[in-house]
């Protein structure tokens, strides 16, 4: 079992960082994208919101394995139409075809979460804003963004992770991820342990991403600490924690805790 | 404290019609602040006194009716068309900025802390050095009785504390005119003076205020003029002594009968 890790541990940590790279690069396409997106998803109008909510659905309603597929090999059909339109280049490669891929599926999943956490936000403090005479960028820097991200955080952490071990499939259109050079190991080995390694690694990142993102999270919800048992930075506890009556309350069961200190 | 009625006019509302869907709420509101005066907007509930006072400053914008705030006015017929063109959004941006405004619920920015809260909107919108502007927030914040709380956030301060900045945080923009929506209906009523004194303090500077309140005895105290409310009119209005001991019609005897 550890010969193996001698012999192929090397090309399973190239897998490991292809993994990564794939990973990062698609959640930070999506996550340039999805955000202009689900301003306009949430308060666009009509006729914009329209195209949107078609894409989120077709992205979100179908397996991203056939969605790879109808990428990497549709674009096949195409091949002539693509060269003389200079990218054949990028949809021959699987890299891209898998890079693109993922990040309009992960860009459709994160629209929905940014647009939860838009609906979120406290509305006393963004008409705070506007009544100081802020202007909507400025609004949307300094108010709503910090509020919907914060609310979105544990969300958007879940979703990269499922977009880390999706990402195994691109393996299937011989991308050399970390799924990729652990079944090419076996192919050439036939030992099943290679499988357990790499779900090692594969669990290896995800902890590390974990612990990341965790403090990330302790950051975002800095103000919030002291009160994490009235008011839990969960989505689904945060509209009803900032209703009108309850700040006033919560303070004044807080005040006690924090004078002690 | 009585109106001095040459005094410079601050903010002229003249016609105000407000309605939401088909609810009729403000059916053609006048009002004008001169400087140093202290209104308070009395009714009961439904009179439309919070819409008026939203509308002031436009976190309503009214149907009809025209704002005019230290010599710049609003015609409110350009926002009819949908969204209003840019260059109207931004003379409500510049009209917003010079109205303080103080709400019932506070809504402080609770993700930064009580000195970020006071020095966003003079760091963004008035554009003025941060140094400059962090000196003048303390002073603000002391003469709120805050200064040590500068660095908490508002999760971790009472009622009564998170309003004293609200105010600390409208003061800072040097507004011409302070709008207080009933600022105390959301305390516990021990933390209520705690705000009506800092509310006190500034009506007996000179400020310029309007405000809704319940706070009838505090209304009579600090008031140069009370404005009386009832189903989207202004009923009466005049001196606190008068509209408070000779009240003219009805409704304003039985709104006062009940409020003591």
């Amino acid at each position: 079992m550890f010969e193996l890790l001698i012999d192929y541990g090397p090309r399973l940590l190239d897998g490991a960082f292809m993994t990564l790279q794939l990973t990062f690069l698609s959640v930070l396409i999506a996550a340039t994208l999805s955000l202009p997106l689900a301003i306009v998803r949430h308060s666009g109008n009509r006729i914009w919101r329209a195209p949107i909510r078609l894409y989120i659905s077709f992205f979100r309603g179908t397996p991203l394995l056939a969605q790879l597929f109808l990428v990497y090999y549709g674009s096949g059909q195409f091949r002539p139409e693509l060269q003389e339109l200079g990218l054949w280049w990028f949809f021959r490669d699987p890299f891209y075809c898998a890079l693109l891929t993922f990040s309009l599926n992960s860009a459709a999943y994160q629209i929905e979460i940014l647009r939860g956490g838009l609906q979120a936000v406290p509305y006393g403090e963004v008409e705070a804003g506007i009544a100081i005479g802020l202007p909507r960028s400025l609004l949307y820097r300094k108010i709503i963004l910090p509020h919907t991200y914060r609310i979105a955080f544990p969300a958007l952490g879940n979703e990269i992770i499922l977009m880390l071990k999706g990402g195994a499939i691109a393996s299937v259109i011989t991308v050399l991820d970390l799924m990729g050079h652990t079944r090419r190991v076996f192919s050439q080995t036939f030992d099943i342990s290679v499988y357990f390694w790499a779900a090692l690694l594969y669990l290896v990142i995800t902890c590390a991403f974990v612990l990341v993102w965790r403090q990330g999270e302790r950051y975002l919800t800095r103000h919030m600490r002291r009160s994490t048992h009235q008011s839990s930075p969960t989505p689904a506890s945060v509209p009803t924690a900032e209703k009108k009556p309850t700040p006033a309350i919560a303070a004044e069961k807080m005040e006690q805790p924090t004078h002690a200190s | 404290m009585p109106a001095n009625p040459d005094a410079q006019i601050v903010l002229q509302a003249d016609d105000l019609h407000k309605s939401f869907d088909s609810l009729k709420v403000l059916k053609g509101v006048s009002l004008t602040a001169r400087k140093h005066d202290v209104i308070s907007i009395i009714g009961s509930s439904g009179s439309g006194k919070s819409t008026l006072l939203r509308c002031l400053n436009l976190l309503e914008v009214p149907e009809t009716g025209r704002i005019e705030v230290h010599g710049e006015a609003l015609d409110l017929a350009h926002s009819q068309a949908g969204k209003p063109p840019k260059a109207f959004q931004q003379q409500i941006e510049r009209t917003r900025s010079r109205l303080g405004m103080v709400f019932q619920s506070f809504n402080l920015w609770s993700h930064m802390t009580v000195l970020e809260n006071v020095m966003l909107g003079p760091c963004k919108v008035l554009k003025r050095e941060r140094d400059e502007v962090e000196a003048q927030a303390r002073i603000l914040l002391d003469r709120v009785g805050m200064l040590e709380k500068s660095h908490m956030y508002p999760d971790h301060l009472s009622g009564g504390q998170k309003q004293r900045v609200a105010i600390a945080r409208a003061l800072a923009m040097d507004p011409d005119v302070m709008l207080f929506d009933e600022p105390t209906s959301a305390l516990d009523p021990e933390l209520v003076n705690e705000v009506l004194l800092v509310i006190r303090e500034l009506a007996e500077e000179g400020r310029t205020m309007i405000m809704v309140t319940h706070e009838m005895r505090f209304a009579r105290d600090v008031s140069s003029q009370i404005v009386y409310l009832h189903q989207g009119h202004i009923a009466e209005q005049g001196p606190p002594e008068q509209l408070f001991n000779q009240p003219q019609s009805a409704h304003l005897q039985r709104f006062l009968s009940s409020q003591y």
